[in-house]
Parts: C-alpha cells; sequence; structure tokens
C-alpha cells in the first residue's frame, strides 16, 4: 500500500491508503475528497481531476503526455505543477505524495 | 407560424442511441427526424473520446467513438433518416390532435406522431472560461460564438484558447478586426498543424499577436469590455480589447428539456422499463438521458431501449396494424427494408 495525501482547497487533508496499479483520482473519489469531480471516469477527456503535485514531488510524479497537456487548457488556474490526477498511477514510489486540490474544477 | 416538417418520430439528440432507435423504428415502417445542437452526429462519441477505444460493444472486441458512430451511420443509412443539426430543441408541445409540435432555438417548427429523448447528459454547449465577473459581458462584448463576422468589424479581438475553433477564428476574424489578439496558456496547440503554420504566419508578418498566459481579469463597463489581464510565465500584461472570443470546449447541460412538463427526477427522466415512455403519453426517453431501476449508463443498454420503445412506438403511429415479431436473419420483408433484398 502506498500512503497518498489530498489537501482540499479549504485545507482540510485526507490521508488515503492507496493499491498500486490505481490512479490518484480513484484514490480521490473513493475517499470523498471535495473538490475531484472526474467527470469522464478517467478517460482523460475533461479536466475536473486537476491537481496540483507538491512542489517536492513534481520529478517523481513527472510531466503529461501531449494529451493530458491539451486537456489541461480547459482546466482553471493552471500551474507548471498541475496534473490530470486520472493520468498518475500509484506506484512504490509515490510513497508519501501529497496532491492539492484547486479552488474549482473549470 | 412557419411550416412544420413533418415526420413521424422525432428523436432530440442524435448521440449513439438516438441514432440505433433509427434502425429499430426503421423496421417498423417509422420514419425519423434527428435534431442535435452538434454540427454532425455521434454525440459524447464524437465530441468526447472519438478516438478512444470502447470494448463492451457486443462483438466488437474493439472499436473507436468515432469508428462506432461511422458503423451506425452506415447501418441506419437504409432508413433514410433526416437531421438537422446546429439546432437546440427549445419547445415541445402537444398537439390537439395528439402528436406533437417540436421547435428550435431557430425557430424551425416540426410535427411528429411520436418524440424520443435521446439527449444523454444534456445538449452540448460551450464552457465558460473560469474569469470572474465574465457573466456581466456575455451577449455584449463576450462571445462563445461566431454567428456574423460582420460583427466584429473594426473591434479590438481577443481570442482564448488553443484548438482548432480558436485557431480557424483566428484566421478568419484577423481580416476583418482592426486589432487580433491571441491568448494561449502554452506555446503548443490542440489545433491541426496547417492552422497552426497559418497564424503563426500571420504572427510573424505582424498581422495579430500572440500572447502566452491566463486570462484573470476583466475590465469594462455597462457589458462593454475595454481590457482584459493576461497572466503570462512571468508577469502580467493588460491587453486592450473590446471583444472576446473564448474557446474553452463544450461542456453538457440539460437544457430546455427540463421546461418541458415532463416528470424529471436529479435531471433525468423516469421511464418505465417496458416501453421507456415517460410521465408523458407519446414521449419517450432511452440513452443516458433516461432514469429507471438498475439503469446502467451503457451504449449496449442504450440500443436494448431504443428496441423496446419502438414496439410502443409502433402502437402509437399504426394502431390498427399488428407488429409481428421477425429476425432479420430471416424475414424478408425485413431485408426489403435494409435494401438487401430485391
Ligand atoms: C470518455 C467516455 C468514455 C466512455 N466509454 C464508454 C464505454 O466504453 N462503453 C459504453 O457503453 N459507454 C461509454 N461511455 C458512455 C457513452 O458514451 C454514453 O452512454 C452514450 O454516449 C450515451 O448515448 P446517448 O445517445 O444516450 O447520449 P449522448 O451521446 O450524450 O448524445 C446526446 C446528444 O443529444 C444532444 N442534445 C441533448 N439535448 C438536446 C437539445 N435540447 N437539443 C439538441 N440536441 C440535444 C446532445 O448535443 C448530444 O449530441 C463513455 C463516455 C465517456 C464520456
Amino acid at each position: 500500500m502506498t500512503k497518498l495525501t489530498f489537501i482540499a482547497f479549504d485545507g482540510a487533508t485526507f490521508e488515503v491508503e492507496a493499491e498500486n496499479g490505481s490512479t490518484v483520482m480513484e484514490n480521490a473519489i473513493r475517499n470523498g475528497v471535495p473538490g475531484i469531480e472526474a467527470e469522464c471516469g478517467g478517460a482523460c477527456a475533461c479536466a475536473t481531476c486537476h491537481v496540483y503535485v507538491d512542489e517536492e514531488w513534481t520529478d517523481v510524479v513527472g510531466q503529461p503526455e501531449a494529451m493530458e497537456e491539451d486537456m489541461l487548457d480547459f482546466a482553471y488556474e493552471v500551474q507548471p505543477n498541475s496534473r490530470l490526477s486520472c493520468q498518475i498511477r500509484v506506484r512504490d514510489e509515490l510513497d508519501g505524495l501529497v496532491v492539492r486540490v484547486p479552488e474549482r474544477q473549470a | 407560424m412557419t411550416q412544420a416538417t413533418k415526420t413521424d418520430v422525432l428523436i432530440v439528440g442524435a448521440g449513439p442511441v438516438g441514432l440505433f432507435a433509427v434502425f429499430e423504428l426503421g423496421l417498423l415502417d417509422l420514419k425519423c427526424h434527428l435534431i442535435d445542437i452538434l454540427d454532425r452526429p455521434g454525440g459524447q462519441c464524437a465530441e468526447l473520446y472519438p478516438e478512444k477505444p470502447i470494448y463492451d460493444i457486443p462483438a466488437w472486441p474493439v472499436i473507436s467513438g468515432q469508428g462506432l458512430v461511422d458503423r451506425l451511420m452506415e447501418q441506419i443509412s437504409p432508413f433514410d433518416p433526416q437531421f438537422t443539426f446546429n439546432r437546440i430543441v427549445a419547445g415541445l408541445e402537444r398537439l390537439p390532435d395528439g402528436g406533437f409540435r417540436v421547435t428550435t432555438d431557430e425557430g424551425e417548427a416540426f410535427e411528429a406522431k411520436v418524440v424520443v429523448i435521446a439527449a444523454g447528459g444534456g445538449s452540448f454547449q460551450p464552457k465558460r472560461p473560469p474569469i470572474p465577473g465574465i457573466e456581466a459581458y456575455e451577449g455584449k462584448s463576450v462571445f462563445y460564438a461566431v454567428r456574423r463576422m460582420e460583427e466584429f468589424r473594426g473591434e479590438n479581438l481577443l481570442i482564448v484558447g488553443g484548438g482548432d475553433s480558436a485557431l480557424d477564428w483566428t484566421l478568419n476574424l484577423q481580416p476583418v478586426a482592426r486589432r487580433l489578439t491571441l491568448v494561449h496558456r502554452r506555446p503548443e496547440f490542440r489545433a491541426a498543424p496547417d492552422s497552426v503554420n497559418k497564424m503563426l504566419a500571420l504572427k510573424e508578418a505582424g498581422k495579430i499577436d500572440f500572447q502566452v498566459g491566463q486570462v484573470r481579469a476583466l475590465s469594462g463597463e455597462n457589458g462593454m469590455l475595454k481590457s482584459a489581464m493576461v497572466k503570462g510565465p512571468d508577469d502580467e500584461v493588460e491587453i486592450a480589447c473590446t471583444r472576446l472570443l473564448p474557446f474553452f470546449g463544450l461542456t453538457m447541460k440539460l437544457g430546455p428539456v427540463a421546461e418541458w412538463g415532463i416528470n424529471l427526477n436529479e435531471n433525468l427522466i423516469p421511464v418505465d422499463t417496458e416501453k421507456f415512455e415517460t410521465s408523458e403519453p407519446g414521449i419517450f426517453a432511452i440513452g443516458d438521458i433516461n432514469h429507471y431501476p438498475g439503469k446502467l449508463k451503457l451504449i449496449l443498454s442504450g440500443f436494448h431501449e431504443a428496441a423496446l420503445m419502438a414496439q410502443a412506438a409502433k402502437r402509437i403511429v399504426h394502431p390498427n396494424e399488428k407488429v409481428v415479431f421477425q429476425y432479420t436473419t430471416s424475414s424478408t420483408s425485413l431485408q426489403k427494408k435494409l435494401g438487401v433484398v430485391g
């Protein structure tokens, strides 16, 4: 199990145990993290699971692929550490990952 | 009153389920007319995921969203369905004779004996970009579509986005605008490479400006825009503009369906599972828009609903004909309708 921490926009913190191979988005939904909508169900076809990856983790998590970059065009307040959480797969190296939820999804 | 187009069945929405309904209704000799706000058939499959694979269409181990739509169009072509695109179905009322009158946002009218609502997640409408206070400018100096290019003549135009709509309108409106600035959050574009090259050539020639960044704030008064604040990678710039055209893609909104006097439950239309009829006799709802115990929002389920709905629709349109159950494999009369036997 890999530990993930979500910080909602109001500062509420959610620490969850995630299974490797699942997506960060799926863990947010399962644990009721507010502010993650995931309208399209994880197909990289909307931009409503947008998160900011904690600066300490951006290198480990990596950069979005072209399709994800295209979808990020529709997100609100995109920053260099923006990712769509449905496109981040949980793996051992992400143990301890911290992501923040933006003020709103598009 | 405009002359109404007459048809047996009027289908609201040309998504996969509306399209397959044409097939099931066609086998029962019912003619269909479909209306969709999009400019082409296919609903979510065509608009949201044309290139993504679908793995749960029976007998298609894998097929893309657009591939499915193309196959459905081929399958229903023997029934010669009529389409009206780029129109939202705005009004639906019952006529004294029991049929229905359906009107679009552009004032066209249709008369049908049966109405099938296959409106999916609602009608696709432009996404409002997350700029505080933008509502106050909408329809006056902020527009989500270009109906007539002349309305932009001599204006200082700001176009926002990186897809085909943003790039196409940049190219088309550049000659009429006084000055045109394109804003996109990054230097790469989703739009067709050919349009991007043409846009870059205009920029090189000094005919348009291109700014990397995201629009953060608008200023102006009484709905008339004066400038926009754009936050770039390093700093903020203020761009003078009199018109703003944001192109941030489409989202689904329930829209006018809520005003047709049909019972709704959390934006879905409750139906029975024998006929998929709504609270209003003669109005059916199939696909993602309906709800019943055990409902799954799957294309497969929508197809099943279409088949059962068609039986009930037939009894309304041709009350005196007996419906005999037949297989397409063995019935020569069905095969004649499909045009596969003489
Ligand atoms: C990313 C993604 C992946 C998916 N993957 C699968 C999958 O693998 N398998 C599966 O079975 N399903 C999948 N789905 C779900 C599937 O796409 C839907 O179940 C299906 O599209 C529903 O079809 P529909 O015809 O009911 O509605 P839609 O496809 O939503 O089409 C409805 C149409 O009606 C139009 N409309 C609505 N109201 C009006 C109005 N008032 N006037 C004019 N037009 C109107 C809309 O513009 C739209 O074009 C997926 C969905 C998404 C988003």
